[in-house]
């Protein structure tokens, strides 16, 4: 039989040979939660990344249409576990803004100690982690120390350190007491020295820096097309912060600066992250000093809080309020309509989309998941690079992937 | 631009009955047909600055008070200049809801069409890769319809188990 000569489309294919797939995860230590990709690779460069996810979803939101406001808060929680409380903070700023509740001074400056909190223990997560994928153990290390004062700090308002489930429609479970406020002062004391150990250890470390900088560059064009927000939109230059632009809680009566940076890259991701830490610590720090005194939930009129155990074993009004709230045909009263809102947590926007029936629960509790949506970047960042920069990227993108799968 | 410009615009360009509008609380909300929704979206991005999707999501809506179209589709649409928000909705119904899709307009939909796809069956017309993107691909149903059981026995027992010899 004659040989015939090679087509245009055969030589593509023989070039096609010499690209290989390889699975990465979905248990694999770098990726720290159970998230898949598969690549196709030249070498070690990255042709194509096609992530495959899905393996930790638990129907968050069919659930959000069974159970009623406050139950739901247990759910969120464990949305993004590395800062549950900005979850909780996040679903009942919409609930209230749905109910049209306006919180107490005292709650309101909580509620944002809290927030902030969470920022900066999401962020040492992050940024330990990213470190720790690159080879940098020691301050992932210092990160964690700092994080566990604050689940100390989180014990002490509500007993529990992970998933405190703390907030509730219209205020808080309960109020917080001296101890509470002596450890936030404690730990606004103590953090500046860990973060300056950190800085020192990463900022020129040279085999952090060169692994980093120029690695999984996202234009501000891009970010915006893409939906991005929080620090990853923040590092490509989209001058965008919830907390400055709908300011919600306390954040009005605050001093604090929104970080930015022009790059684009995995470096400028780790600065804007370091940065806010800053930021957060100045909010805690004015928020703890100015505390107001009073009472932490909205008062009984409303009819949407939960009374505290005095008033319900002692008052008739107490009683009936509770009883109110807890029985499965009363709840709460609510408009028929729907809306969304949104808090800035350390991912970036955490919106809801609630849609109320009227009946004490929503009809639909849609989550707007920033990691889900950062994901969907990732195949358009690692294409062209290596493969060790997986885990760069991987790592600057703080994925979660409870709260990218819900 | 405030609410009452883009609302402005949006009527010179397409007619008063062309969109229903809505406001809650700070939201502003239009409802469009949807044989208009991708020309609407396209000129709140290109001509009223909403250069953002912030959210897409759909709502089942069977058992909702009141309520003639089945499904919604929901565009929660960002101005990053401005800070303006806008909330686009489109109703669908059964049989074969389908929508064209924003993916040319905004790359960040393309994950967000493929959940609503998954979750609740709503084609996206023109979508580079419409496939399940958190159940399985040999998943039959849409479980977040009202029509799916919160509880209940089947799907889990019914899936494939591969073992070590055959993965």
């Amino acid at each position: 039989m004659p040989l015939e000569p090679l087509t245009m489309n055969a030589a593509d294919d023989v070039d096609k040979e010499f690209l290989y797939t390889l699975n990465f995860g979905p248990q694999h230590p770098a990726t720290h939660t159970t998230l898949r990709l598969i690549l196709t690779l030249s070498g070690e460069t990255v042709v194509k990344a096609v992530p495959d996810i899905g393996f930790l979803h638990s129907g968050f939101e069919k659930l959000g249409e069974d159970l009623d406001f406050n139950q739901y808060v247990t759910i969120v929680d464990r949305m993004n576990y590395i800062s549950p409380i900005a979850n909780e903070i996040a679903w009942h700023h919409v609930v209230e803004k749905l109910l049209d509740i306006r919180l107490t001074p005292r709650c309101t400056y909580l509620r944002t100690i809290f927030a902030e909190l969470a920022r900066i223990s999401d962020h040492l997560l992050n940024v330990g982690a990213a470190a720790l994928d690159l080879g940098a153990f020691t301050a992932f290390l210092y990160g964690f120390y700092q994080r566990e004062r604050i689940y100390d700090i989180y014990e002490t308002a509500s007993g529990q350190r992970f998933h405190p489930s703390f907030t509730r429609v219209g205020g808080l479970m309960s109020d917080v007491n001296d101890a509470f406020v002596a450890k936030v002062r404690e730990f606004v004391k103590e953090f500046p020295k860990t973060h300056a150990d950190i800085r020192k250890l990463l900022n020129k470390n040279r085999i952090f820096v060169d692994r980093c900088k120029d690695v999984g560059l996202l234009t501000k064009e891009e970010a915006i097309n893409f939906s991005c927000s929080g620090p990853i939109a923040r590092a490509s230059g989209v001058v965008r912060d919830l907390r400055k632009d709908e300011p919600y809680l306390g954040y009005n009566d605050f001093d604090f600066q929104v970080i930015c940076a022009k790059e684009g890259d995995c470096y400028a991701r780790y600065l804007v992250r370091m940065e806010e830490m800053n930021e957060s610590l100045k909010i805690i720090q004015q928020a703890i000093e100015n505390l107001p005194s009073g009472p932490v939930n909205v008062d009984l009129e409303g009819k949407c809080v939960i009374p505290d155990k005095s008033a319900t074993y002692r008052s008739i009004e107490g009683l009936i309020q509770h009883f109110e709230l807890f029985m499965t045909n009363r709840r709460w009263q609510t408009p028929v309509n729907e809306l969304y809102g949104a808090t800035e947590t350390a991912n970036g926007e955490l919106g809801f989309y609630i849609v109320a029936d009227g009946s004490g629960r929503a009809y639909r509790a849609r989550t707007r998941p920033p990691s889900f949506i950062h994901f969907a970047v990732f195949p358009h960042l690692i294409e062209g690079h290596q493969i060790s920069d997986i885990v760069a990227v991987l790592g600057s993108l703080n994925i979660i992937a409870a709260e990218l799968d819900r | 631009m405030s609410h009452e410009a883009t609302l402005g615009k949006l009527t010179d360009r397409f007619g008063p009955e062309a969109i229903c509008t809505a406001e809650f609380r700070d939201n502003l909300r239009v409802t469009v047909e949807d044989d208009l929704s991708f020309l609407i979206l396209q000129f709140l991005k290109e001509s009223c600055g909403f250069d953002m999707l912030a959210d897409l999501t759909a709502v089942d809506y069977l058992h909702y008070p009141e309520a003639k179209d089945r499904y919604g589709v929901v565009y929660c649409l960002t101005n990053t200049a401005t800070g303006e928000r806008i909330v686009v909705k489109t109703m669908l119904n059964d049989p074969d809801p389908a929508l064209p899709t924003c993916v040319p307009l905004w790359r960040g939909a393309d994950w967000m069409e493929r959940e609503v796809y998954d979750m609740y069956g709503i084609e996206f017309t023109g979508h580079p890769d419409l496939r399940r993107i958190l159940m399985p691909d040999e998943y039959t149903s849409f479980p977040l319809r009202k029509d799916y059981p919160l509880r209940g026995r089947g799907e889990r027992h019914n899936f494939p188990f591969i073992t070590r010899a055959e993965s």
